[in-house]
């Protein structure tokens, strides 16, 4: 176990090592998500993943957000096990019937204020399940949603733009102090 | 006795059937499966239904064979499997909750997906049994439970994890589980119904997000049994690139998995590390096939993907890095003994229970059932290529472990190997569907993934049952689970790693 540890602290962080012409783009990506969330959040925001339905695609996807390459942790996010402590609801899949009444406790749990991020194009509005006896529908139909991100499933980069946009656009500008900028 | 095939030989035969034989056979043969399976001569593969008929496929370990009893049920009542082979009896639940047809004689009588929240019952069933209330309206029946001390704890449907959704009810006394029931169904979807009449390539995209973890093994299995049914050869660089894909998928699957059981026992070094290759297959599979998880890259008549130079060098320096980086992870993992103190003995399952429910993949093999549809039923190109089944009969969640860890070796050889002898050629053929029937049976990184489609002349499918792996999975974690302490129930679980939308459907 040592040496692994060794390893890991004697090497380059992940991102560093490897560029590729898609990871500049996810690096600007990274410091605007880490610019708007201490501007916004203090680097604090609670996510609650809720799968209402999905193929599990999306979660696999939300799962990479926290391997060392997209790290989301470093800009304030962290994925919480109870809704109750949660600012964000990230639901993904198209709502089942059987989940409907699972994913309005849930949004009945997070205490305000809080957003909800649509995660997929099964969130949308049911996507290729649309339709069937089984589905109610997008998230839209069951809870307010505040932001979708689009994809089959949205890639981790797709997710953290997403989550920035959530921060520019819905979350509340801070005040502005004497003592700010 | 006779073998399997040759019973069915003796009934009505269904055609064209490929590649393994149907029939619909008289009552007596059905009582006969069910001897057959109850003894243990016979695996259930799987149980479904359509209107006035109820379909069994069985394997005969004996011959190495699969065959497909059909029984008529004009009456809307067949007689129960379940009664006396433990494994049919969530099948036929389900049969009851899709088809409105009644199980005779079986003693669980209690509804399986249908939660009562459907606007219609039996929605596959025939049309004049639709009625528009839901038949569904008590309260769900858990096991009933008795003893001094013994408490409940309810988990889910919403778990804590960036997981899937599903009821579990723990009945323990002081820290040890003495049952675990499972409630399932959540993220039922209505997939069967939604393939009815359906044109084919939105059966295949359908089919493709059965369960998103395995989409390219449901892509292959979906699209070996058009195939099968409509007699179409793919072009073998297609066959190739398939299974290129597949171990692609299973190496990305196993690596998750083997980090999140070590996650689960708070050992948040490895699971960081296991993250960082898992990422890296990702990335190599967007790089040769323009999706990190190669969804719809598979369809029937062959691949939407084939792989250039450039891909194909990703993927070299992909199995590189892992068979530079992960000898040092299983070192890690065995080396570590507090970590080793949790999943070693822990979450038992012995030969006897895997053999009974036929499970397949990693939970059928970490106890002794050495069964890989890629063996069993060898196709190109893994009939060409020289592999080994992990296979051991320790059957906890350290061995489970394991065996995945072991997978891994041999899927990335199997890709050296894919990409060293990819054959040139063409990568589609063009589908021209015709009325026939076909099955198939595709080893995903969960087990054996079987897939049962009626084509039509018309271009369009009339039905499918897709049957994850995880049906045959799912009712031994609640056996594994036993006498083990609550804490250690996400290692089970893990170790298991169970699909709910592949179940659920």
């Amino acid at each position: 176990m040592r040496k692994t540890i060794l390893g890991s602290l004697v090497s380059f962080p992940l991102t560093e090592r490897a560029p590729r012409p898609d990871e500049h783009a996810l690096r600007e990506l990274a410091e605007r998500v880490h610019e708007t969330a201490r501007r916004k959040l203090g680097r604090s925001l609670s996510i609650r993943q809720v799968d209402a339905g999905s193929c599990n695609g999306c979660e696999l996807e939300i799962h990479a957000l926290n391997n060392a390459f997209y790290d989301l942790e470093r800009f304030g996010f962290h994925f919480v096990a109870s809704p109750r402590h949660a600012d964000i609801l990230l639901v993904t899949g198209p709502v089942t019937k059987n989940m409907r009444e699972a994913l309005k406790r849930t949004y009945e749990a997070t205490p305000d204020p809080k957003w909800v991020v649509a995660v997929g194009d099964c969130a949308a509005n049911g996507g290729i399940f649309a339709g069937s006896y089984a589905v109610e529908g997008g998230v839209g139909d069951v809870v307010p949603v505040d932001l979708h991100i689009k994809g089959c499933p949205p890639s981790p980069t797709d997710l953290l733009a997403g989550l920035l946009a959530l921060m520019k656009r819905k979350l509340p500008q801070p005040k502005r102090r004497f003592w700010s900028r | 006795m006779s073998t399997l095939l040759e019973m069915i030989a003796d009934g009505r035969q269904i055609g064209p059937h490929a590649p393994w034989p149907r029939a619909v056979m008289p009552p007596d043969a059905w009582a006969f499966a069910a001897v057959q399976l109850a003894s243990g001569a016979w695996t259930l593969v799987s149980l479904w239904a359509e209107p006035g008929e109820v379909h069994l496929a069985l394997f005969d370990p004996a011959a190495s064979a699969i065959g497909v009893m059909s029984l008529r049920t004009d009456s809307g009542r067949f007689p129960s499997i379940g009664a006396s082979h433990l494994p049919a009896r969530r099948f036929e639940r389900t049969v009851r909750d899709m088809h409105g047809l009644e199980p005779e004689g079986s003693p669980d009588n209690r509804p399986w997906l249908d939660h009562g929240t459907w606007s219609v019952s039996a929605p596959l069933g025939a049309p004049s049994r639709e009625v528009v209330s839901p038949v569904v309206t008590e309260p769900y029946r858990f096991l009933p439970v008795e003893g001094e001390g013994v408490h409940q704890i309810p988990v889910g449907p919403v778990h804590a994890g960036i997981i899937e959704p599903g009821h579990f009810r723990f009945s323990a006394n002081g820290e040890t589980v003495v049952r675990l029931e499972e409630r399932l169904g959540y993220v039922h979807k209505g997939i069967e119904s939604l393939l009815v009449n359906t044109p084919l390539d939105r059966a295949a995209k359908l089919a493709a997000r059965v369960s998103g973890d395995s989409t390219v093994a449901y892509s292959t299995a979906f699209a070996q049994a058009v195939e099968a049914a409509c007699d179409v050869e793919i072009p073998s660089r297609a066959a190739w690139l398939r299974a290129l894909m597949l171990e692609l998928e299973r190496i990305a699957n196993h690596l998750g998995d083997i980090g999140a059981v070590c996650n689960d026992a708070a050992f948040a070094l490895m699971h960081a590390h296991c993250a960082v290759i898992r990422e890296r297959v990702l990335r190599a599979a967007n790089a040769a096939f323009g999706h990190r998880l190669m969804m719809d890259r598979v369809m029937p008549g062959g691949v939407g993907a084939d792989i250039d130079r450039a891909g194909r060098k990703q993927i070299k320096q992909l199995i590189a890095t892992i068979r530079r980086r992960f000898p040092g992870l299983v070192a890690l993992y065995n080396d570590t003994t507090s970590l080793q103190d949790r999943t070693v003995h822990t979450g038992y399952v012995d030969l006897e229970l895997v053999t009974q429910y036929g499970a397949g993949g990693f939970v059928g093999r970490a106890s002794g059932r050495a069964f890989d549809a890629r063996k069993v039923f060898p196709r190109a190109p893994y009939s060409s290529l020289d592999f080994e089944v992990p296979t051991s009969d320790r059957g906890d969640v350290d061995t489970r472990v394991h065996i995945r860890m072991s997978e891994i070796e041999q899927s990335v050889s199997l890709i050296d190997r894919l990409l060293d002898g990819l054959p040139e050629g063409e990568t589609r053929t063009d589908m021209h569907l015709r009325d026939a029937e076909g099955m198939a049976l595709v080893e995903g990184f969960r087990g054996d993934i079987f897939v049962w489609v009626r084509t039509k002349a018309d271009g369009t499918i009339a039905r499918a049952h897709l049957r994850d792996p995880s049906w045959l999975q799912w009712p031994l974690l609640e056996a594994a689970i036993e006498n083990n302490i609550v804490a250690d129930f996400p290692l089970c679980n893990k170790s298991f790693n169970c699909s709910y939308a592949g179940h659920d459907l």
